[in-house]
């Protein structure tokens, strides 16, 4: 198609116009192929252009896995629209595939009539067989219920990189670029931004920055040129509240969060961590911003990654530590050490599927009875949960909130997709966010490492360093007030009783909880964490067809918000939706004796929308 | 709690209200009493000094001492401490271990931070045995200790502390005992002028436990044979009459010499801290020589929490203090009318 490498094609194919209210587009190839990179340049530049989106990476744990395997499969889900959306999709309507096994994989979740754009170069004997194809679906007639659009990418990009000093292997892994340039014309989405990033990414490549480039405006121009594509959509920008937006993916929300409070408090920022997936990219991301008195340590293990949180936070600073369930275990002594010893410390779990090492790209949330229960002895922490990616910004300031304000470890749980998902945020204005005050004790008169604050039972936060108030502390039973070693019987019930009643006191300190939907009626759907977008959408969709039904969504786990019960009290049934075994679903029963019931999946994936609506159909019809 | 003290503090003004819960005549006491008489000649005010241990017998030195304390979990004291000091290199920051909690479940630990060479000065209470937990072997226990947890002998082969902290690269190795009084104070001195992360390893007698454990190279009848002591700079000789020395073969095995008889001083090794074949050599010297105190090695290199705040330093520099209105706004944006 090219005329010359790299060269724009000059005629223009009259197009027809349509406008879409919602599309949901999915790339997929090998997990070389740079899926993830072209599925968040897409997203990006569908931000720009203003549309509501939500976003769903789903990767192999494997790197590069062998290529051609349906193993190996990379893909990544968009879904935007010109109006408020909460979740990636259901099903795509779109497909572009860079490989047979790609088509393979995910195929059977294509709209019927949705459209197929698939790179053809990679569907060679071998590569169909390692898919388990008998033949060729783009040439035998299997795929007629959809548009299929077979298209050389790989040799459309070796032609647009002509004449540069790159090798083939090098050049055909811009092919990505390719594939999201022509994604990019069918949905007229700006590739403006995408440039930009190529120039900064590559900055020290100018071949590759042209290359790469070259690579985007041929597919782009493809589009507009060819007579294959008789039509161009349009999805409109959504009416968002007023603001400024940007893109964000959970994993930016939380680094930016914890950057944020600790900015807000004046004082340093200590991140202890040890590289897991998928938490390892908030390490990442606040490495880069020591400026703001940020000191990042990757540890040798979990255990100390967290030991030194809890040093740096004994030092006066905002002691941070981020891993995912496998680390979370190994963490758990030092957690209940900071129970003892009454410091503040955030830890960040963002929880991956399965016991052991699972499945590590996977989501679930099935980490929330550990970070409840999973300390020896009576061991109270806060547990707070973000609800979706542009949330994680504000839970995560506000654990530091916490944490700061009542002396205690506070837990941070997130997912795999809300860490990775990504959706427009509205920018917060710095003076709007919430006041977090420290007050280190200096003052030597009357000071007690455990005398408290009657209103919040904090002890005071003392750092080492000032003078007059030397004292020890550790992990060993304190007597009340003088914090001196004690293994007095009474004493140790009353400390354990004081550690508790103070996280159950903050349940005063956190907003009135949002109920959506009618305040009362017949079912109440519970939910926490990155379910959020499902569950809304369900239950909108049904309250839209009549139904009674509303939803509450919990971003405090412990304590669980006041006014909680008289809400259930409200509501005939109650139904928790949850990507485990039936973990928050527990709590309730015990917390308020209500014979509430769950809707539970353990497949690594998240609710879809039409499932949920099923089964709380099936609960109302009861 | 504790008075803000001015001018010339004293050994008293480091000893705290607790009362100390060592079994009588435990080692422990003896070291206790060499760090409260050296800390008043470093000239380090008292709010300064931060103690940090693990769990073991050891580690209930913090609360016999008055300065900032921090008695943590088993074996990750180092990792704790880490923390602390490179975000308050200010502070002095002392970690106090057992041969268990630093050699076994802190393993780790302890490594890492030596190879970073963080500032901490790591006191390690070697008294081979698990004395807290009432008498189990440790890893530096000799192979086939009868214990309760081993009614037939142990079957593990012991570690030298002094090679692995020489084998993670510490900048300061050195060993002293507990009733060496005045060598262990110059030691905890030395130890506490070091730049960067030092390790001492103490030999501590577990009088309850594994009593006698370090007999010959500490009784006073018979340590002259048994102890060689490190100078730097000096030819390494012992023996009650510093009759006997230390020369290497041709084939770089050390082997003892008595002096006289045509062999002077001067074919004796000389002991070099810069000399990182000369401390391995000495670290391993085996059953049949003297046991080393002393230091066997100090070199400078970079502080990992200098290096720490460098990095926040240069980034100040490079782009600015941070500025959250920026941070916040990064990367395309867009505005919704
Ligand atoms: C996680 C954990 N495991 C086990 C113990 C029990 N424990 C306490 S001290 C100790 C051994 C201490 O030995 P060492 O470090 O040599 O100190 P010592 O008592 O000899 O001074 C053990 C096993 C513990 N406190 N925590
Ligand atoms: S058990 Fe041993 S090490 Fe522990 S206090 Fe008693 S004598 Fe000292
Ligand atoms: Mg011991």
């Amino acid at each position: 198609m090219t005329t010359e490498a790299g060269t724009p094609p000059r005629s223009k194919v009259p197009k027809r116009h349509e406008e879409l209210e919602e599309v949901v587009v999915r790339f997929a190839g090998d997990s070389g192929d740079g899926m993830q990179l072209a599925g968040m340049q897409f997203t990006n530049e569908t931000a720009v252009a203003g549309s509501d989106l939500a976003t769903l990476p789903d990767f192999p744990a494997e790197i590069r896995a062998p290529p051609g395997t349906l193993f190996g499969v990379s893909g990544f889900q968009i879904n935007f629209s010109s109006h408020d959306i909460f979740t990636p999709g259901d099903n795509p309507d779109v497909l572009v595939m860079m490989n047979p096994a790609a088509l393979k994989v995910n195929l059977r979740d294509l709209k019927p009539g949705g459209i197929i754009i698939a790179d053809t170069a990679e569907f060679t004997e071998n590569n169909l067989r390692k898919a388990g194809y008998a033949t060729n679906p783009l040439e035998d007639g299997s795929l007629v219920k959809y548009q299929v659009f077979p298209l050389d990418i790989t040799n459309m990009t070796l032609r647009a990189v002509e004449g540069l000093n790159l090798n083939t292997k090098v050049a055909s892994r811009c092919k990505n670029f390719c594939a999201l340039g022509l994604t990019s014309w069918l949905f007229t989405r700006p590739i403006e931004p995408t440039v930009r990033w190529i120039e900064n990414r590559f900055k020290k490549n100018p071949e590759l920055v042209e290359a790469n480039i070259r690579a985007l405006k041929t597919g782009y121009n493809f589009g507009e040129t060819a007579e294959m594509f008789a039509v161009q959509y349009e999805v409109k920008p959504a009416r968002l509240i007023p603001g400024k937006y940007r893109n964000i993916t959970g994993t930016a929300a939380t680094a930016l969060g914890f950057l944020a409070a600790a900015e807000r408090t004046g004082l340093p920022l200590f991140l202890g961590s040890y590289p897991i997936t998928p938490a390892s990219d908030i390490l990442h991301e606040v490495a880069n911003y020591k400026n703001f008195n940020v000191y990042t340590f990757q540890a040798e293990d979990e255990i100390a990654a967290v030991g030194a949180a809890l040093g740096a936070a004994y030092g006066g600073a905002i002691g941070i530590t981020t891993t995912s369930g496998p680390g979370m275990l190994l963490k758990q002594e030092m957690i209940n050490l900071a129970v003892m010893a009454e410091l503040p410390l955030i830890i960040a779990d963002i929880q991956r599927a399965g016991p052991s090492t699972g499945m590590p790209t996977k989501t679930e949330q099935a980490d929330l009875l550990m970070a409840l229960y999973g300390r020896s002895s009576d061991s109270s922490v806060v547990i707070l949960a973000p609800a979706t990616p542009g949330e994680c910004f504000f839970i995560a300031f506000e654990a530091v909130r916490i944490a700061t304000k009542y002396m205690v470890p506070v837990i941070f749980m997130s997912d795999t997709n809300l860490t990775n998902g990504a959706e427009p945020w509205k920018i917060p204005n710095v003076s709007e966010l919430p006041k977090i005050e420290v007050q280190f004790r200096t003052d030597p008169q009357g000071f007690q490492p455990y005398l408290r604050d009657p209103e919040t039972l904090s002890r005071p936060w003392v750092r080492a360093g000032t003078p007059g108030l030397e004292h020890r502390i550790g992990g060993l039973e304190k007597e009340d007030i003088t914090g001196n070693v004690s293994y007095d019987p009474e004493n140790h019930e009353k400390m354990v009783r004081l550690r508790a009643e103070k996280v159950a006191r903050i349940a005063m300190d956190i907003p009135p909880t949002d109920v959506r939907g009618g305040p009362s009626g017949k079912l109440l759907v519970i939910g926490w964490g990155g379910t959020y977008g499902s569950i809304v959408e369900a239950v909108e969709r049904l309250r839209g067809q009549g139904k009674s039904v509303s939803h509450v969504h919990l971003r405090h786990l412990n304590p669980l918000p006041s006014d909680l019960k008289q809400i259930i009290r409200r509501f005939e049934k109650v139904l928790v939706p949850e990507l485990n075994m039936g973990q928050l679903l527990k709590i309730i029963r015990a917390e308020y004796l209500v014979d509430a019931k769950g809707i539970n999946k353990i497949q690594g994936q998240p609710f879809k929308v039409g499932e949920l609506m099923e089964k709380i159909q099936e609960v109302l019809e009861e | 709690m504790s008075e803000v003290v001015t001018g010339k503090l004293t050994r008293k003004d480091f000893m705290s209200d607790q009362e100390v819960r060592w079994c009588p005549g435990c080692g422990d006491y003896a070291i206790l009493a060499q760090m409260q008489k050296v800390l008043p000649e470093l000239g380090v005010p008292r709010e300064k000094l931060v103690f940090i241990s693990g769990i073991g017998c050891a580690a209930r030195f913090p609360y016999y001492m008055n300065a900032y304390g921090f008695h943590t979990i088993h074996g990750r004291a180092p990792a704790i401490a880490t923390g602390l000091k490179v975000s308050r290199p200010d502070l002095h920051v002392w970690v106090v271990t057992g041969d268990g909690d630093g050699l076994s479940i802190g393993g780790n630990h302890l490594i890492h931070a030596l190879r970073r060479n963080v500032g901490i000065k790591i006191l390690l209470f070697n008294n081979r045995i698990y004395g807290l937990t009432k008498g189990q072997y440790s890893p530096t226990s000799e192979l086939g200790k009868v214990t309760k947890s081993t009614p037939f002998g142990s079957l593990d082969y012991p570690l030298n502390p002094i090679e692995i902290a020489l084998g993670a690269e510490a900048t300061f190795v050195a060993r002293t005992a507990d009733v060496e009084t005045k060598h262990e104070q110059e030691i905890l001195k030395r130890a506490h002028e070091h730049q960067g992360s030092a390790f001492v390893e103490i030999l501590q007698n577990c009088n309850i436990y594994n009593d006698g454990a370090w007999e010959p190279i500490t009784n006073r009848a018979t340590k002259a044979d048994h102890q060689l002591v490190l100078e730097h700079g000096k030819p390494l000789i012992f023996g009650k009459n510093r009759e006997k020395g230390i020369r290497l073969r041709s084939d770089m095995t050390p082997e003892i010499v008595t002096l006289g008889q045509g062999i002077d001083e001067s074919q004796l090794l000389v002991h070099d801290v810069t000399n990182p074949s000369m401390a391995y050599i000495l670290s391993r010297l085996g059953p049949n020589f003297p046991t080393p105190i002393g230091v066997f090695r100090t070199v400078k290199r970079m502080t990992y929490d200098e290096g720490a705040n460098a990095q926040v330093e240069t980034a100040k520099q490079r782009l600015g203090p941070g500025n959250l209105e920026a941070m916040l706004n990064r990367g395309d944006t867009w505005v919704v009318k």
